[in-house]
């Protein structure tokens, strides 16, 4: 039976680098020994990227690209498909969950340093996949149709009319139309289920073939490479992928799997977060709900859009709210230059960037509420400073990440 | 002779020259392919043809009550003003952004105070200036979320932009401009069209 097998593996790899790419990816993919918790949520992303696809694909059987039949297709999977509901709420509780996972694999990245040299293009390329993903829940939160996707379409696609001179044609070739209707619905389902996913799956092949080429970092922030046996030329601290990292991967998929079934069997709708209440009501093209609010992976970002309420430097405050908001996203990409810091890990970064990077949390937290909250002259204000806290963070770190007071980095991994 | 297919010092100048316009001809193919596809996806012609006027029987609004039209897509309100409501566009004038309404968001003959042409009927596409949301009508005097100094108007749940009864902006609010009032006119006292400004083009 094995002499079968590897005689068929043999007939294969004289066609097809199979167990060479094997080697090179899992069973000799060397990664530092000392991975801890925080190392999960990569995997968990791809996991949760194949979630999307399969279930995607199965709601796909069912719902209407449609104005006039898109909430009532979702209905439809809901209440008269076989295992539509499971299927939708699979769907949809993957939506937030992968931003879940993607927010603590960047985290990982900014205490680690993994940003740094020779991680720019890695990180450059994480970066683009996240906007991707901000995208895929943009188009995908659209497709039912009802009065949180409709208004938060509208707002979104407002945005691009801000643009001077060009922005008000830009919007409508978005459209396709004058207004938002049945013309943008059709095609943001396009761009949902074709074109965003198909870019994300290059993007993230690209992303895993970039890290096996300047290999992981690792909590103390040291490249392992530097330090490599000279019999084996492999990394005195680093383990094959494929079994240990594989099977530490799976713990945490078991754990994962049971936060994630628990949501989708007990609170799919998550208090409104991961599924809005407004959105149950169909699309009024009339009134817009009193209260809305992006989903919650969304609104630190639209607290900043609406943070700005003066015209300054010439550039009346919905344009700066704009560029506010694009910003704030667009700025994780200068990361690997604007950290000056000897070392790499948090372990051996001192004070001034343990405080920063406290205050960037919190400030994104609480930007986060507030963007679930209506506005009002205190919530304003409190958003205003948070998002001067949260530029300061990245604009600043030049400065404080330079003259911070670091440890000595080790030689080798600690155990 | 795998060396060719780079670009080299040791190219000759005619394959660098045929190289170049190779590229330059590809490019420009590429251009033309490109423009079909992005062409497809602006306002198809039954988009353009759609957005025909539409006429409101507004003898039955009753005053201080808000009435919603469906113009072009978009909502288009239309408010009775009592008296005191157009008290209130005078009290509020040092609070609002562009109170004498400079900025071209309405045709000449509602460039005026009350934003309108007959000073009663407030006519305004209720479409925040900002992102597109529409706003909250809010008659209420002096609530609790919008403060003692409201005298009515309307607040956009988005992102808190504020106008007053004539659909004027009010300062620091995101919202840049004032709402927008479109093309209309009355045909009698009680017939309104929204959308144009002649019987006939109706």
């Amino acid at each position: 039976m094995s002499n079968l097998f590897n005689s068929m593996i043999a007939w294969i790899d004289k066609r097809f680098p199979l167990t060479s790419n094997w080697k090179a990816h899992l069973s000799e993919y060397y990664a530092p020994k000392n991975f801890n918790f925080w190392y999960f949520f990569g995997s968990l992303a791809l996991l949760v990227l194949v979630n999307q696809l399969l279930t995607g694909i199965f709601l796909t059987m069912n719902y209407k690209p449609d104005a006039s039949q898109a909430f009532a297709s979702v209905e439809y999977i809901m209440r008269d498909v076989d295992y539509g509901w499971l299927i939708r709420y699979m769907h949809s509780t993957g939506a937030s969950m992968f931003f879940v996972v993607v927010y603590l694999h960047m985290f990982r990245g900014m205490m680690y340093g993994s940003y740094r040299k020779p991680r720019e293009l890695l990180w450059l390329i994480g970066m683009v996949i996240f906007f991707v993903l901000m995208s895929l829940a943009f188009t995908g939160y659209i497709l039912p149709w009802g009065q949180m996707s409709y208004w938060g379409a509208q707002v979104i696609v407002s945005m691009f009319g801000a643009i001077p001179s060009v922005g008000e044609i830009l919007q409508q070739w978005l459209l396709g139309d004058f207004t938002l209707s049945d013309a943008a619905l059709n095609r943001f389902f396009a761009y949902h289920v074709v074109t965003l996913p198909l870019v994300l799956l290059v993007l993230v092949f690209v992303h895993i073939l970039a890290l096996h080429e300047t290999g992981s970092n690792n909590p103390d922030g040291i490249e392992i490479k530097e330090n490599k046996n000279p019999a084996t030329g492999i990394p005195v601290d680093g383990i094959p992928f494929h079994p240990y990292y594989t099977v530490k991967d799976i713990v945490g998929v078991v754990v994962f799997l049971i936060v994630f079934c628990g949501i989708i069997f007990f609170a799919p709708e998550m208090g409104g977060y991961f599924l809005e209440y407004n959105n149950f009501i169909p699309a009024n093209t009339l009134q817009t709900p009193d209260h809305i609010a992006p989903v919650w992976y969304f609104t630190p970002y639209y607290s900043m859009l609406r943070a700005v309420t003066v015209n300054f430097l010439g550039i009346d405050a919905k344009l700066w709210g704009v560029i506010l908001m694009a910003g704030s996203v667009v700025i994780f990409c200068f990361l690997p230059w604007l950290d000056r810091s000897p070392v790499k890990s948090i372990r051996y970064k001192g004070p001034y960037f343990k405080v920063a990077l406290t205050l960037f949390v919190i400030s994104f937290f609480v930007l986060g509420w507030l963007g679930t909250k209506s506005p009002t002259p205190l919530y304003t204000l409190l958003a205003q400073i948070f998002t001067v806290i949260y530029f300061a963070f990245f604009i600043l770190m030049p400065w404080y990440s330079k003259i911070d007071k670091t440890k000595p980095e080790p030689k080798r991994l600690k155990e | 002779m795998a060396d060719s297919f780079s670009i080299n010092d040791e190219m000759s100048g005619r394959r660098k020259f045929l190289v170049a316009a190779t590229s330059v001809a590809g490019g420009i193919a590429g251009a033309a392919i490109a423009t079909p596809f992005l062409l497809s996806m602006m306002p198809s012609e039954r988009a353009k043809a759609a957005g025909a006027p539409v006429e409101v029987d507004i003898s039955k609004l009753e005053l201080g009550m808000l009435l919603m039209v469906e113009w072009r897509g978009k909502v288009v309100w239309v408010l009775n003003r009592t008296p005191e409501m157009l008290e209130s566009l005078v009290k509020v004038e040092d609070q609002l952004a562009d109170p004498n309404s400079d900025k071209k968001q309405q045709p000449d003959y509602a460039k005026n105070r009350t934003r309108s042409i007959k000073p009663e009927f407030l006519v305004v596409e209720g479409v925040c200036t900002h992102l597109g949301c529409s706003p909250v009508f809010r008659k209420d005097v002096a609530p609790a979320d919008l403060g003692v100094d409201w005298l009515g108007g309307f607040f956009c749940p988005c992102h808190g932009s504020k106008f007053d009864l004539a659909g004027r902006v009010y300062k620091h609010v995101p919202a840049p401009t004032n709402l927008v009032v479109p093309p209309h006119v009355y045909l009698s006292d009680s017939r309104l069209l929204i959308g144009s400004e002649s019987e006939g083009a109706a």
